[in-house]
């Protein structure tokens, strides 16, 4: 009984923590530039496509990281550059229509550089399972639990210890006083992308020997770091990473007790639930002092 | 001189703000611009600092055209807008304010921190609190302390004492006079034309986007039109 809900309980719990990210990357977007970027899951795609397809070429998988970190780091600041800011005077609503076309862009870029196929990625130290109370824990899944835990340490320190990350804050409080103090606020939008991108392609690389690579997997990946970053209140980035961690239980609980065939679903069921009784999340719009 | 305006224009779509505006602001003066509301002295001061662009003319600063530039390099030449309405970033601290008042210039703001808490002794006890829960007055007071961290060339108020108990407005025209007499250049914007022209050496009356009357602060305040108009005499 209780092996059977630690072992939900863990693998929602991974597959929690790319939500997180991937939520924490909508909200640092938000925070920036008041748009949702709906490109968020294709960072992820990208750097579980880059992993996967240079390593089977023989590319050292540290390599073939930092190739699918930068590529999605590219594109990121591209769709910033040549959309968002192009499009600056357009309404939000426009400008998030625009981050729909550029993931649509982005698969289809994918679909012609990696075909359709499936991808598999080597986990990165085997695939023998550590057995926890009565669970067994894929090695893989501590690799997507560490690195996810360094990168939400590492953006929280950025965000709230750094000047630099200090005045992207700033910037999402009041765009004229950052303006006013010498803030390049078309630079914050930039540097934004950049780093949701970077998030995005990261835990997309250590996901992918769990979750195989297709061109595909950000459609879902990036719904459901949306319904994080929803739940935990659009623009706070403490709440996207618990938002993250609820939505990967509440699915993997929800596919084991109910039925694996309603997984996705929860995911919606919650951005129904939050969207009609919580509209500012669980913890508050932008409320504090953290992303 | 350190600012030169000439013919400066700027529009809100099809408002016209500002109509050829002429002006200039020499090193260590403190020179007021008054007028009534709506007039265009917020305007003229975004323009300035460049949030709002110019639809003709030009703005000099040391004898370089900066009319085009961007308003964050601005900043980096000595150019900063106190705004109306302070404007702080309200949920981050006050020293988080104070130091994002340092951002362009880089180094080490500390030293400059303790001469904003010797300029403004309430905002050292009130440091670690959120911007936004502090009274107008101290609201100012960390408003015009921000701007200053970036050790400005050219400081740009723009309505101070707007909001502020008749004591405070005192305290915040008694720092202005102390940045002066410590060489900092002002261009002030107030309401408040009586103390803002007795403090000043020059003034200029802006009357719907247009400069009608330029003169030494005190011949203004003597001026008959400057006193029936703003001064209530
Ligand atoms: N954002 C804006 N959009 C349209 N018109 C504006 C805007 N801001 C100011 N105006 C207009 O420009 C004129 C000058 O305004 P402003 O510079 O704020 O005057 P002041 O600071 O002297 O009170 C006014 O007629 C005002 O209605
Ligand atoms: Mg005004």
């Amino acid at each position: 009984m209780f092996a059977e809900f630690l072992q939900y309980l863990l693998s929602g719990i991974t597959i929690g923590a790319i939500y997180a990210l991937a939520g924490l990357g909508f909200s640092i977007i938000y925070n920036a530039s008041h748009v949702i970027n709906f490109a968020q899951g294709e960072f992820i795609m990208i750097g579980g496509m880059s992993a996967a397809t240079l390593t089977a070429a023989g590319v050292p998988l540290p390599l073939a990281m930092l190739f699918g970190l930068a590529a999605a780091m590219l594109g990121g600041v591209l769709i910033a550059k040549f959309t968002i800011e192009r499009a600056r005077n357009a309404s939000v609503v426009t400008l998030i229509i625009i981050t729909i076309g550029a993931s649509i862009f982005l698969r289809g870029l994918a679909e012609v550089v990696w075909g359709k196929e499936f991808h598999r990625l080597a986990a990165f130290s085997g695939d023998d399972p550590i057995a926890v109370m009565g669970a067994a824990v894929l090695p893989q899944s501590l690799w997507v639990l560490g690195v996810a835990l360094v990168l939400i340490a590492a953006t929280g320190f950025f965000f709230n210890r750094t000047l630099a990350g200090k005045a992207m804050l700033a910037t999402s409080h009041n765009r004229l006083a950052a303006q006013l103090v010498g803030i390049n606020v078309r630079g914050v939008v930039l540097v934004a992308f950049a780093l949701s991108a970077a998030l995005g392609a990261v835990g997309g690389a250590v996901v992918a020997p769990i979750t195989f690579s297709y061109t595909e997997m950000g459609i879902m990946l990036g719904l459901k770091g949306f319904t994080a970053a929803v739940l935990g209140g659009l623009g706070n980035g403490a709440g996207a990473v618990v938002g993250g961690l609820l939505v990967g239980i509440a699915e993997a609980l929800g596919a084991g007790y109910i039925s694996s065939a309603y997984k996705d679903a929860i995911a919606f069921v919650i951005i129904l639930l939050v969207l009609m009784f919580l509209p500012n999340g669980l913890f508050g719009k932008r409320g504090t002092e953290r992303v | 001189m350190l600012l030169e305006v000439r013919g400066l224009n700027s529009h809100y779509g099809r408002i016209h703000a500002l109509k050829s505006v002429d002006l200039s602001v020499g090193e260590g003066e403190l020179v007021a611009l008054v007028g009534a509301n709506g007039a265009g002295k917020t305007t003229l001061l975004r323009t300035l600092s460049g949030v709002q662009p110019a639809t003709g003319g030009t703005i000099r600063f040391e004898g370089v055209d900066i009319t085009g530039m961007p308003a964050h390099r601005r900043v980096a030449e000595g150019i900063l807008q106190v705004p109306e309405g302070r404007q702080l970033f309200g949920p981050q601290s006050v020293e988080d304010n104070l130091r994002l008042g340092a951002y362009r210039r880089g180094g080490d703001p500390d030293a400059d921190l303790e001469r904003m808490y010797a300029l403004f002794p309430v905002l050292k006890d009130k440091r670690r609190q959120p911007a936004g829960t502090l009274s107008g007055g101290q609201q100012q007071m960390v408003a015009i302390a921000r701007a200053l961290m970036a050790r400005p060339r050219l400081l740009l108020l723009d309505e101070p004492s707007m909001g502020l108990a008749p004591l405070l407005v005192g305290e915040i025209f008694n720092a202005v006079q102390s940045l002066k007499r410590r060489g900092t250049t002002i261009f002030l914007v107030e309401q408040n034309a009586y103390a803002a022209l007795a403090i000043a050496d020059r003034g200029y009356v802006l009357e719907t986007g247009e400069i009608t009357l330029h003169d030494a602060g005190s011949a203004l305040l003597a001026n008959e039109r400057v006193k029936q108009a703003y001064l209530g005499l």
